[in-house]
């Protein structure tokens, strides 16, 4: 089977800052492939260009067997996109905002309307189906842009950011209806800076970090290189944390990373866990949490790049920024 | 009810749309039109923003003409007379404004990349903004006339007069939203576009012959205002609705008109298509 997303070599600068510096990314057709990266990677620049709102300045994509810039028009007859903000009418009721997209998708008046009621049943709007959007809440807003980008059946569907900004339950609920868009064989490109959703919902992830792909892979594949697990261990005195660090170090051989009072070591082999237990007994070291666990993403990322996803290093200030993140024993 | 709901009775389920395989003219016209449904929607659902818009002109006419009038021309009715047409056209090309402002607001909020992510003609939603506009310009003009009919005002020209002053001043304002447009595209934020598109409608608008003769001027002001596109604007709708020849300023209504249009309509259209 073909990909539905084969992107090679993606540039592209604004005044003279590369947002993207060679973006090379496969989505397999049927799966979803996440785009994992903090604030400012590049991964909105990519979906724009993905979805023909922008144009590279160099390298090439093709989506759904169509060139982005040389056939925009059957590319665009293919895709959904909700962007990071709700792209929806706020004078305009639910209702007519789906049947406007319908009418410009080329539906007839009566087909539009029934489609734009199957999707506002589907998403829990129909009670506020002839309500102005404007008093919609935040998650009701979402799941409007998200039917708006359904109406014409896409095959592909690009969500950038989708969650961003949405309460749990609000959350939980757009992840289930991704879920079973793919169930129905959509193609769904999503991008986020949560690691716990790519973890959630994505096949196959690709780590976008300052504008270019620094790893791919299926979530299980990311995880394993950042160690197998990772031992946490938080003292009972917070003061002898960093006491605790160099023991772990000492065992581990791993960089140790001190945080919430605890800390943290990858570890392959973890028959390492009685040898830390016993020279913190000699130590009197009292232990409040002593844990083997598989690594968060957050790790992984860290692993990756140096630098935690929540915490964006200004160019020229990366080293320095990942150095805070470090404790070192 | 909504516009929606006229349509007629829903059967069976939603079938799939044909979406051409490319763009022509019919469904660029099509997809317009549609957009233009939107901007109509949008008039309906915020009344108050016609009403808002109209408000100042409103006033305007009731306090100018009774609060200088006496003072200007010795007659407030003579000075109603002379300034309606000049409100009217006023209020119109500070309508314009709004133009660029909605444009804006639109791009910000990320409407009209779902349109460009969708199978349609470019321009569409563009011409679906603009088309929507006329009609609030409309409006506008209705208003405010409306007003000074209520107050007296009974042109000579009748309603041929008032037909063809309110063709001339929305031939300008068509043109005049072109410039709005760019400015919707260039500047950041809808407030921006609003501080700048007032900033210099003042200068326009004033420096007229709206409120007083432009003989009255002060020289530099005077040559100013006989330059000024909105003073051609305002006498071509003076001799309209007196029923006096008004040839001249037609002549001049027609150059600017093209000349503004030849320089923002490409300008603004390139912006659309690099910005929204």
């Amino acid at each position: 089977m073909t990909d539905a997303i084969r992107a090679e070599g993606l540039v592209k600068r604004f005044k003279g800052q590369t947002a993207l510096g060679g973006v090379d990314l496969t989505a397999r057709t049927g799966a979803v492939l996440g785009v994992l990266g903090p604030n400012g990677s590049g991964k909105t620049t990519t979906v724009r260009i993905l979805a023909t709102l922008l144009q590279p300045d160099s390298g090439h994509a093709v989506v759904g067997g169509y060139d982005v810039v040389r056939e925009p028009h059957q590319v665009r007859r293919q895709i959904g996109l909700t962007g990071q903000y709700a792209a929806v009418d706020e004078d305009l009721t639910g209702t007519q905002n789906l049947v406007l997209i319908a009418r410009l998708l080329g539906f007839s008046r009566s087909a539009a309307k029934v489609r734009a009621g199957e999707l506002m049943d589907r998403f829990a709007l129909a009670f506020a189906a002839d309500r102005p959007v404007k008093t919609y809440s935040g998650g009701m807003r979402r799941r409007l842009d998200l039917a708006a980008s359904l109406v014409g059946r896409p095959s592909l569907l690009y969500l950038d950011e989708p969650t961003t900004g949405l309460d749990p339950h609000s959350r939980n609920e757009l992840w289930d209806v991704v879920r079973t868009l793919v169930d129905d064989g959509v193609t769904v490109l999503l991008t986020t800076q949560y690691l716990e959703e790519a973890d959630q919902l994505a096949d196959d992830i690709a780590v976008l970090d300052r504008g270019e792909v620094i790893s791919r892979g299926t979530p299980d594949e990311l995880k394993a290189r950042a160690g197998s697990q990772v031992l946490q261990v938080r003292p009972l005195e917070s003061a002898r944390l960093e006491q605790v660090g160099r023991i772990v170090e000492d065992v581990t051989g791993s960089e140790v990373r001190s945080g919430e009072g605890a800390a943290n070591a990858s570890v392959t082999d973890t028959t390492v866990m009685p040898e830390v237990v016993r020279r913190l007994d000699d130590e009197g070291i009292a232990v409040a949490e002593l844990a083997l666990r598989r690594p968060s993403l957050d790790e992984v990322f860290l692993a990756l790049t140096g630098h935690t996803a929540e915490n964006v290093p200004d160019s020229g200030g990366a080293a320095g920024a990942a150095e805070t993140e470090r404790t070192h024993a | 009810m909504s516009a929606v709901d006229t349509a007629e009775p829903a059967g069976g389920t939603a079938t799939a749309p044909v979406v051409t395989a490319r763009i022509t003219p019919l469904s660029t016209v099509q997809h317009g039109a549609l957009l233009t449904w939107r901007s109509l929607l949008k008039i309906k659902r915020n009344p108050e923003e016609v009403l808002g818009l109209t408000f100042m002109p409103l006033m305007f006419v009731a306090l100018f003409v009774f609060v200088f009038g006496e003072a200007m021309m010795g007659d407030w009715r003579a000075y109603r007379d002379l300034i309606t047409p000049g409100i009217i056209a006023q209020s119109v090309i500070f309508a314009t404004i709004g133009t660029g402002v909605a444009l804006n607001t639109d791009i910000e909020k990320g409407i009209f990349d779902r349109f460009r992510s969708l199978p349609i003609a470019r321009s569409a939603p563009l011409i679906g903004a603009i088309l929507g506009d006329l009609v609030r310009y409309l409006l506008t003009v209705i208003m405010v006339m409306l007003v000074a009919v209520v107050i007296g005002y009974r042109p000579e020209g009748g309603v041929p007069g008032l037909l063809a002053a309110t063709a001339v001043v929305m031939v300008f304002a068509f043109a005049l939203c072109w410039l709005s447009a760019f400015m919707g595209m260039l500047l950041r934020t809808p407030m921006a576009v609003n501080i700048f598109g007032s900033v210099w409608m003042f200068p326009l608008t004033f420096g007229s012959s709206a409120f007083v003769p432009t003989d009255q001027m002060p020289g530099f002001m005077q040559t100013f205002a006989e330059v000024n596109p909105v003073t051609h604007v305002i006498n071509a709708m003076r001799e309209l609705l007196a029923a006096e020849p008004a040839g001249e300023s037609l002549l001049w209504v027609a150059i600017w008109t093209a000349m503004i249009t030849a320089v923002f309509f490409p300008l603004a259209t390139r912006a659309y298509r690099r910005r929204a």
